[in-house]
């Protein structure tokens, strides 16, 4: 079989950014948050993505600042190592290799030298018994350092990390879990804890959700379950503890954080709005709606300027302390489930899929950056539970980019279902998606496949429904609209045997089109309508159909449901090969001949890349992940690698993007990009005498380039100055704004960039 | 358990009264409660809140203010005048003009020397208490506008006045103004308003805390007269401030119906620079909360929805029992209803009238078992207006139904009550001046007597026949070891069946019986803690059967002098967790002839028969067994039942009567009624609706 240990499954653009809460640093120049095995550094000011602190192999599950030195962060991640970089540079100082699975990272500055953990207890991790411990750093020059002087602080953790906090100056940590808060003293070492009762007759829920602590008091905030806020007072009395509560969100308080001044209380919930509190007026309050998905974290920075709120929608909120939204960090919109399929926006190659409630979104893998999301619903989405809203359930992109159809539907689970099929233009002027045809009824029952002619010439598209019949639709065919031609209409209906339809699909050059009907695949020429053949490989309905590309276009593809992958050659009409696979998923690639199909099996996923032509596949990766994977895409690559092992060839062109039932977005790496990766950080350790900013690297080249030019005394060619140039272009252009230098410096180097140099020529009448 | 036919009445529409005032004397550990009809009502704190005594109110009294001066109350009113009450015998003592006008305010110092009141003119006008009256002594200097709230500093040197706008700071030795302080209006539309102060507490401190209209809780200084720091704690009005005896504790009442806490606490644990934080809310009103009082352990408050309601403070509760739960008392601990168990005629007492129904027959049988069809409406036979100012102390209809007696402050009225057919009449019997006034009614079984509960824990005798009425004579209890004591006015006294005893308790919990045929003072029962809320004297066995505000009961044997087995049974195995838990006092012992071991008791929850013949249920078993028994096969209940049967098929029970055809009237009033007769409270958003 093929080795596969130099292809590895990797978090790689579009995860979570939400996952723990942001940081600022003290400058309030940067915010770092969580992303994958990866911790991003954004600027606040433009919300770029500066770069990436990569060195984790899991999860990366808590970041905090360094109490000793604010420019230096600590990281723990559940690969079971704390790392300390330099974040500014994005430099790895150290690592910290701890040895069991780390959840979440606390420091005070009281506790210098010391990190405080959520480690999951060994012995029963199925019961999510979570410990709070508190490691000692060893002092040592090395790089990776173990440090394993452990000492347990409590064993009564909630496994959500907003449940632990650190009170005034580090003197006491307060934790919750269910009902009970404990507060334990260092000094004293001592716990002190408080129950609530489960419910009262009110029907309140009390269970906490969050902690906060006062910074110069000791006043110790709460969350719960119910929406109420209480503030906990004289917590060293057993009796004479007191609390005051408020209550202003209707559903559970997710995060608290008090402003490092301790004047105001930050509070966020499921209703996505911001609320400050005053601190010893509590009635009054300030309210920032309408921020996004809910409020899952809120931080803010130390001197108090700018809060950051991270959101369910993947999306991080930076906030002024004048409470004006001044930035947006969106990451990938990730809801329940993805209904679309994954595509790619053949114009900006983007990835598209469902985003927010009514919309699509266009996702940029390669910047892991979001783009924009196109209102397709273009109706207001209410915020309620059990609320039957329109959602866009397929979308369809024509070879070009000049068409998307949309199906949005609702009444999935009523019987009176409710479906648009709408036809978008692209608008060259406004560079957007600009709604041309909405068809209201285009069948009679829900649309199971859509798909678009690959022909350059005509477009045409082609819906499948439960009505049992397949429609093609054509631009401006319809003699009833006398306007423009520029209207879609529908141009032919088909049907077979009254059979309801499972898919549709185009050959590569249009020239057939492939209908099944639950086992029964018919082939159409598109040009005449005429059926041409009809395919029978029972037992089993068809799921997915594909044909073939390239050099393999002869064949046709199909998978069944009871467990056949089958190949049709469409020349002679006959089956090719069939084998015995469970394809939860068959992906072609639209750069080459492959097709990549995802099986599940005994609760794992394998991935088999094949070529039409020969049954026998190029690349297996058994056990992908552990659930079953329903949508996934090549992505082409901006620059094709050039690998030639046999068994990363087909990730050349193109990159397989895959997205699990837990809607973790993975893809698979290959050896070759990551040494590219690593020797580019190496490179970063290395010239460690300079800051490595954007702005060092454009001046310091220059700079190199200018001393080579100096030491070198023979005058050098034309080549290596053009591209001098065009570096220095693309470094003003890929640069973010607020880390250029000045105008007037940049200004004569770019002038000079574009001059063809005859420096050369110059140079030797000086001489 | 048997079966009774019952009358549920519910046309009683009696309507409580809000409550205006509270003042609490720590020393007596009473709290009194002063309500929109000026009636003035006694609670015991340690005794399960009872309500010991009631002074009813007058027409066009409306008392503003209560305040303890040692163990006398002093009420003052818009009328004008300040009042004194002599508690023994539940009426006032003497009123004196303040001639300022409507007195909104009044409070007395610590040492027991003045009183302040603050009058509509402008005035703060100091009385001097004497032994038996108190006496004018000067005005402090006059201001423009009316005098809301008083407090004096706990040193009895300075006064803090609430006024419209301000709060005026006196010395009282010069009686001049040393400080103003302005409170600011609101903002917006009640810009234009006055911003009343409401309340102010003066701590020892030196800190001024103000309650207004605008809903702010204002702390101030009183050396510099400056604002430290205000609370907004409501939209509407914050109405009355009470801080705790340690100045550790405050309590805000306002007019959404929550009682807002404030504490005192070092915001750093450890170190001693305390702060007024705002700490708990409690919500137990649907109305304005009119007064509230701090008392040791828990906070007292009341308001329009005329519902007195005590919230402990578990941290300074030390034993967490029944005593110590929150309650809400709704109705007087007393009987506002009489039944003639006769002639089915029941008398209903308001405070200005009095009304007469004649109870509904029925056919006898019902489209099921429970409900059964009713032939003959209840019908209202009679609205007896008092003559005079006074409302009604107590009133009394006879077994036979041809008398009817009422009391008041000031004079007690007997009528003859002639019913033929359709046609009602009265005529006025007897009408009886101060001295007899009653503070309890009752008519002997056969009618032929009337007995009323005196001062100085006396009963006088009125014997009654076709042709007139005799005085005949008065019982006193024995009097010869204590003698010096002030008697109490004595409150509840039923007379046996067979008319040879009278029993009568008073508040000073003494129990007396006599011996009606030689009309001398037969025993007295042993004092027991607390107060007596019902007693009855079994028909047969001739025991007095006691109720007692703790749930605790006994069982005395008059004829033997001593208490009865069963009794000192109950006494050794004590009763069970679930009864003493209840919170309201059993309001009446009733005995059935038919079965002569059940005793009937009720509350305002519940209806109880204790079969005396059955075993006493202990902690484990089931209190509230009907259900369990009913499942179970007939020879193994008995093993399973005990004595207690409680029936809560009722609620909000003013009056049990078991009348002498053995069917049962319940005389209900629903809260929901009372709710929706009270005016509409202040209109609130609620999340949601």
């Amino acid at each position: 079989m093929v080795e596969t240990s130099d292809i590895r499954v990797v978090r790689c653009g579009g995860s979570k950014v939400n996952l723990t809460p942001p940081i600022i640093s003290s400058d309030s120049r940067f915010v770092l948050c969580t992303s994958g095995d990866l911790v991003k550094v954004y600027s606040t000011r433009t919300e770029e993505w500066l770069h990436s602190l990569q060195g984790h192999t899991n999860q990366v599950t808590g970041i905090t600042l360094n109490p000793a030195n604010h420019l230096q962060v600590y990281s723990c991640s559940v690969d079971g190592t704390v790392k300390l970089w330099d974040f500014i540079d994005g430099i790895l100082i150290k690592t910290f290799v701890i040895g069991c699975p780390l959840f979440a990272i606390y420091v005070s500055e009281k506790h210098t030298g010391v990190l405080f953990l959520h480690v999951s207890m060994a012995t029963d991790s199925k019961n999510e018994c979570f410990q709070l411990v508190s490691v000692h750093l060893p002092k040592s020059a090395e790089q990776e350092v173990e440090a394993k002087e452990m000492s347990a602080v409590s064993s009564h953790i909630s496994k959500n990390p907003s449940c632990t906090a650190f009170g005034r100056g580090g003197e006491y940590i307060a934790f919750a879990r269910h009902l009970q808060l404990n507060v334990y003293f260092f000094r004293k070492q001592k716990t002190y804890s408080f129950s609530l009762k489960a419910t009262d007759k009110k029907g309140a829920k009390n269970a906490f959700t969050c902690i906060a602590c006062h910074p110069t008091d000791d006043c110790i905030a709460t969350g719960h379950e119910d929406g109420k806020i209480r503030l906990w007072r004289n917590f060293i009395h057993k009796k004479e503890y007191t609390y005051s509560t408020q209550h202003w969100h209707h559903n559970a308080v997710n995060t608290l954080c008090f402003t490092p001044e301790g004047t105001h209380l930050l509070s966020g919930g499921i209703e996505s709005v911001l609320v400050q509190w005053q601190y010893g007026a509590d009635n009054r309050k300030e309210f920032l709606p309408r921020l996004g998905g809910s409020i899952l974290h809120i931080s803010a920075s130390s001197d108090g300027q700018l809060f950051c709120t991270s959101h369910s929608d993947n999306k991080i909120t930076v906030i002024e302390s004048s409470f004006k939204v001044c930035g947006v960090i969106q990451g990938l919109v990730k809801g329940d489930a993805v209904l679309t399929d994954l595509m790619i926006d053949p114009r900006s190659k983007a990835l598209v899929l469902n985003g927010k409630p009514g919309h699509l979104q266009f996702y940029s893998l390669l910047r892991d950056k979001h783009l924009y999301n196109l209102d397709i619903v273009q109706q207001e989405y209410i915020y309620e539970a059990g609320l039957d809203q329109f959602e866009v359930v397929k979308a369809a992109f024509d070879i070009k980019g000049s068409w998307l159809a949309t199906v949005e539907e609702r009444g999935k689970k009523s019987s009176d279902l409710e479906f648009f099929l709408k036809l978008w233009a692209f608008d060259e002027r406004t560079q957007s998606f600009v709604l041309n045809t909405t068809i209201t009824a285009a069948h009679t029952d829900r649309i199971i496949s859509m798909c678009f002619s690959s022909s350059e010439e005509t477009t045409m598209l082609v819906t499948a429904a439960e009505d049992s019949q397949f429609k093609a639709w054509c631009q401006g065919a319809d003699a009833d609209t006398q306007q423009d031609q520029n209207f879609w209409s529908c141009d032919f209906v088909g049907s077979y045997h009254k059979l309801n339809p499972t898919n549709c699909s185009f050959s590569a050059d249009s020239s057939l089109l492939a209908v099944s009907f639950q086992e029964v695949i018919t082939i159409w020429s598109p040009d005449t309508w005429e059926m041409l053949t009809t395919l029978c490989q029972p037992p089993g309905v068809i799921r997915d159909l594909c044909f073939g590309r390239l050099s393999c276009s002869k064949y046709l593809l199909g998978t069944t449901t009871k467990n056949l992958l089958c190949c049709w050659n469409l020349l002679t009409c006959e089956l090719e090969w069939s084998t015995s696979v469970d394809v939860s998923k068959l992906q072609p690639d639209p750069f080459s001949e492959n097709v990549a199909a995802f099986s599940y099996q005994s609760k794992h996923t394998d991935l088999f890349v094949f070529k039409p032509s020969e049954p026998r596949p190029l690349f297996t990766n058994k056990n992908v992940c552990s659930e079953k994977v329903h949508r996934a895409v090549f992505v082409p690559r901006e620059e094709p690698l050039n690998s030639c092992d046999e068994s990363t060839q087909w990730l050349n062109r193109s990159q397989l993007y895959f997205l699990t039932q837990n809607m973790d977005l993975l893809t698979f790496s290959t050896a070759t990009e990551e040494d590219r990766m690593l020797s580019s950080s190496k490179q970063l350790v290395i010239d460690d005498s300079v800051a490595v900013t954007p702005f060092y690297l454009l001046l310091g080249k220059h700079r190199q380039q200018q001393q080579k030019l100096n030491t070198q005394s023979h005058p050098v060619s034309d080549k290596p100055q053009q591209t001098q140039g065009s570096v220095t272009i693309k470094e003003l252009l890929h640069t973010p704004a607020h880390v250029l230098p000045a105008a007037s410096v940049l200004c004569s180097m770019f002038v000079n960039s574009f001059l063809i140099s005859n420096t050369g020529v110059q140079q030797d009448p000086l001489r | 358990m048997g079966e009774f036919k019952v009358h549920r009445v519910r046309f009683f529409d009696y309507m409580p009264s809000g409550i205006r005032a509270l003042a609490f004397n720590r020393d007596i550990e009473r709290i009194a409660v002063a309500r929109m009809d000026g009636s003035v009502e006694v609670f015991h704190c340690s005794d399960r809140f009872f309500q010991e005594k009631i002074i009813p109110g007058r027409e066009q009294c409306g008392i503003e203010g209560l305040s303890w001066v040692g163990e006398r109350l002093f009420s003052a009113g818009l009328n004008g005048g300040i009042t004194e009450y002599d508690l023994t015998n539940q009426k006032v003592k003497y009123t004196v003009d303040a001639y300022g006008g409507p007195i909104w305010t009044i409070a007395g110092n610590q040492q027991g020397t003045h009183l302040a009141v603050g009058c509509e003119d402008g005035t703060v006008k100091l009385f001097e208490v004497n032994e038996d009256k108190i006496q004018f002594e000067r005005n402090l200097d006059r201001q423009k506008s009316r005098i809301i709230s008083l407090s004096w500093h706990p040193s009895g040197s300075k006064i803090a006045a609430g006024m419209m706008d301000m709060i005026q700071i006196f010395n009282v030795e010069t009686g001049h103004s040393v400080h103003r302080l302005l409170a600011d209006r609101g903002v917006g539309t009640s810009r234009s308003k006055e911003c009343v102060v409401w309340s102010v507490v003066y701590l020892s401190d030196g800190t001024i805390i103000s309650g207004d209209s605008v809903g702010m809780v204002k702390l101030w200084d009183d050396q510099t007269g400056t604002l430290i720091k205000s609370h907004n704690v409501t939209k509407c009005d914050v109405l009355a401030l009470s801080v705790s005896q340690n100045e550790d504790s405050l309590v805000a009442g306002t007019s959404e119906g929550t009682v807002v806490q404030f504490q005192f606490i070092s915001m750093v644990l450890g170190k001693d620079d305390k702060e007024w934080v705002r700490t708990r809310t409690f919500k137990n009103h649907t109305h304005d909360i009119r007064a509230v009082a701090e008392i040791t352990t828990a906070v007292v408050s009341g308001g329009m929805d005329a519902q007195l309601v005590v919230r402990p403070l578990l941290d300074k509760v030390e034993v967490r029992s029944a005593a110590s739960a929150l309650r809400k008392i709704h109705f007087p601990h007393r009987r506002l209803v009489s039944c003639a168990r006769k002639s089915g005629l029941m008398l209903f007492q308001y405070p200005g009238h009095l009304e007469l129904w004649r109870l509904g027959e029925s056919e006898g049988k019902g489209e099921d078992d429970i409900h059964l069809f009713v032939k003959r409406n209840p019908e209202k036979l009679l609205h007896l207006k008092v003559k005079g100012e006074d409302h009604i102390r107590c009133s009394a209809v006879s077994p036979c139904g041809e008398w009817i007696v009422y009391s008041t402050a000031s004079s007690l009225r007997l009528y003859r009550l002639h019913c033929d057919n359709n046609n009602v009449s009265i005529t006025k019997v007897l009408q009886i001046s101060t001295e007899l006034s009653a503070n309890q009614l009752c008519f002997s079984s056969d009618s032929s007597h009337l007995f009323s509960a005196s001062t100085q824990s006396s009963v006088h005798l009125v014997s009654l026949s076709q042709s007139g009425c005799k005085f005949v004579g008065t019982l006193k209890p024995k009097s010869g070891e204590r003698t010096i004591g002030i008697r109490e006015s004595s409150k509840i006294i039923p007379a046996s069946e067979d008319g040879k005893w009278l029993a009568s308790a008073n508040s000073d919990h003494e129990v007396h019986i006599y011996n009606l045929q030689t009309r001398k003072a037969h025993c007295t029962v042993p004092v027991y803690s607390s107060a007596v809320t019902a007693m009855g004297i079994h028909p047969t066995t001739n025991c007095l059967f006691m109720m007692y505000a703790d749930q605790q009961m006994c069982e005395y044997s008059i004829e033997q002098k001593q208490y009865t087995d069963w009794s000192r049974m109950v006494q050794r195995k004590g009763l069970h967790r679930f009864w003493m838990e209840r919170d309201t006092p059993c309001l009446n012992v009733m005995f059935n002839p038919q079965h002569p071991s059940h005793v009937i008791l009720h509350d305002t929850y519940m209806l109880c028969i204790i079969d005396q013949s059955l075993p006493l249920p202990d902690d484990k078993t089931q209190f509230y067994n009907q259900l369990t028994l009913k499942s179970l096969p007939e020879e193994q209940r008995k093993s399973h039942s005990h004595a207690f049967k409680v029936c809560k098929t009722f609620k909000d029970i003013l009056c049990v009567e078991l009348m002498s055809d053995q069917s049962l009237v319940v005389v209900e009033r629903p809260l929901e009624d009372v709710a929706s007769q009270l005016p509409a409270p202040i209109k609130q958003k609620k999340f949601a609706t």
